[in-house]
């Protein structure tokens, strides 16, 4: 396998983007990431994409957003695992590279929420339909089950919840692509309407419209189209039981422990080397569970990381620098490439005010369905 | 849910029928071709009893369309003797009385429509063991 570096990154601001069509939004993020690497070709792109076909009425956009690019004839199609299908458009584009198919390949995210669809409906369709859906179960619900199941072992509480929210709204205030660019105080998510009890609405993440891209090429080839590379270290993919009643563990994301697992020996690193991480927060409970089972803090202690400001920018491990799904929205095909596009700039040290000093290693983790689904990769500056 | 696809599910979902593993004994709800636990294909029929405890569960106050007219209400993750778990609305009880480890029965009722003016939907709904 050859060694694989980003090279480019565009995307969007993140939010309710009214004036922006799914095929323009594509098309903003990825001519952004060629101008960024100043490329003129591409030779493959895969795109992200939850669902097209239910929120605007579109399959087949692989052919569709490549046109749109001025690129027709480029290999191109579409990846999807419901609101990881990012991440493995990612892991898609890197296989291509490192096996040595292709040199140049684009990996993109685009989500377009707000065109009429019902969200709930459509969101609902990563869950089991059969024996899921069938009983009036939303995905807001699915995490409260997982996060009642948290407190009744591990004794977290709605506060912790909170804190989460908390602290991704203060990384989120930092970056001028969110949705919610704004700090929300304790109060204030502990006041919000109920959803689905536990989780109230500022635990949740957003609807959103998106779209995110970046450019692959072999580390070898990385400096004819830019002077700060990131390499890609390793990529890990998991699945579990698609169904929540079937995990042994309740509280625990055995898709994310796995894919975590593969990532880190294929990197040949621990835990303890990530100096920050992007995790999938599309609820409050899902970044408690998810620095438990990448790993970033011990079993059963997720509860009180944000409270305590170990996870928050200046902690130990900072955890969503970008605002996190909570605060930067979760446009959720584009999401899984948006968290690499942190990483990256964090890494080339162009993050600003959210700017971890001197970071060099980190991950991003992407989870679809309620954790049914999980991709990780682990970056590195050069 | 389109007709086919519901009536197909008849099985399961009226008679709560399961297939146990005849290699690791593990029973799945509803039945599988491949046994999770083991990867057997070997099965007898069974049904699950019709009692059980609650896993976890949560209240909806938000809920899908055609459920909007319930909220808010309680959806749970329950465990027979089996040791099959299901995941079922919790009913005919205040929703905020739902607890880990509550006893309840499984009851045959509606769960939902169709559609408008389409079929009616049914299955099994938990209520407190002994309501």
């Amino acid at each position: 396998m050859r060694d694989v570096a980003i090279v480019g990154v565009g995307m969007t601001r993140f939010g309710e983007l009214w004036e922006t069509s799914l095929r323009d939004l594509f098309v903003q993020a990825a001519s952004d990431a060629l101008h960024s690497a100043r490329a003129d070709h591409l030779d493959a792109v895969f795109i992200g994409n939850m669902s097209a076909g239910q929120f605007v009425g579109q399959e087949h956009i692989g052919p569709l957003l490549v046109d749109h690019l001025g690129m027709a004839g480029v290999a191109a199609g579409r990846v999807e695992s419901a609101c990881a299908s990012g991440g493995l458009a990612l892991r898609t584009a890197f296989v291509e590279v490192a096996s040595g198919m292709s040199d140049l390949v684009m990996a993109a995210g685009v989500e377009k929420m707000t065109d009429g669809a019902d969200v709930t409906d459509v969101l609902a369709t990563a869950a089991d339909q059969e024996l899921e859906a069938y009983h009036g179960i939303t995905f807001p619900g699915l995490y409260a089950m997982i996060a009642r199941a948290h407190m009744e072992k591990h004794g977290t509480t709605e506060e912790d919840l909170s804190w989460v929210s908390v602290k991704n709204h203060r990384h989120g205030a930092l970056n001028p692509k969110a949705q919610f660019p704004v700090e929300v105080t304790l109060e204030a998510v502990m006041r919000s309407s109920m959803v689905a009890d536990p989780l109230r609405l500022l635990h949740c993440s957003p609807v959103s419209d998106g779209a995110a891209a970046v450019l692959l090429c072999p580390l070898d080839q990385a400096k004819q189209y830019t002077d700060r590379p990131v390499r890609i270290r390793a990529s890990g993919l998991a699945t579990g039981s698609m169904a929540l009643a079937d995990r042994k563990d309740i509280a625990f994301l055995d898709a994310v422990q796995l894919s975590a697992q593969r990532a880190y020996k294929m990197a040949g690193l621990t835990p303890a080397d990530m100096q920050l991480a992007e995790v999938h927060d599309c609820f409050a409970i899902a970044e408690i569970c998810c620095i438990e089972a990448l790993g970033l803090v011990a079993p059963g202690t997720g509860n009180s990381a944000a409270r305590t400001g170990e996870t928050a920018l200046g902690g130990r491990i900072p955890v969503n620098t970008s605002g996190g799904l909570k605060a930067k929205g979760h446009p959720v095909g584009a999401t899984g490439i948006a968290q690499a596009i942190e990483l990256v700039e964090q890494l080339r040290g162009e993050a600003g005010a959210r700017q971890v000093k001197g970071a060099r290693i980190g991950l991003a983790q992407n989870m679809g369905g309620s954790g049914a689904s999980s991709v990780v990769h682990i970056f590195e500056g050069v | 849910m389109p007709s086919p696809r519901y009536w197909r599910e008849v099985p399961s979902r009226f008679r709560l029928e399961a297939v146990r593993c005849r290699t690791c004994g593990k029973v799945s709800f509803p039945s599988r071709a491949i046994c999770p636990g083991c990867r057997g294909t070997e099965f007898e029929k069974t049904a699950l009893t019709r009692e059980g405890k609650v896993v976890t569960s949560t209240v909806l106050y938000v809920a899908p369309n055609e459920f909007a007219m319930e909220t808010p209400y309680a959806v749970a993750i329950v465990e027979t003797p089996e040791g099959a778990r299901l995941m079922v609305q919790l009913v005919d009880c205040e929703p905020d009385a739902v607890k880990p480890g509550l006893p309840v029965a499984l009851e045959f009722r509606l769960v939902r429509q169709e559609g408008h003016g389409g079929i009616l939907c049914y299955g099994h709904k938990a209520v407190p063991a002994g309501a």
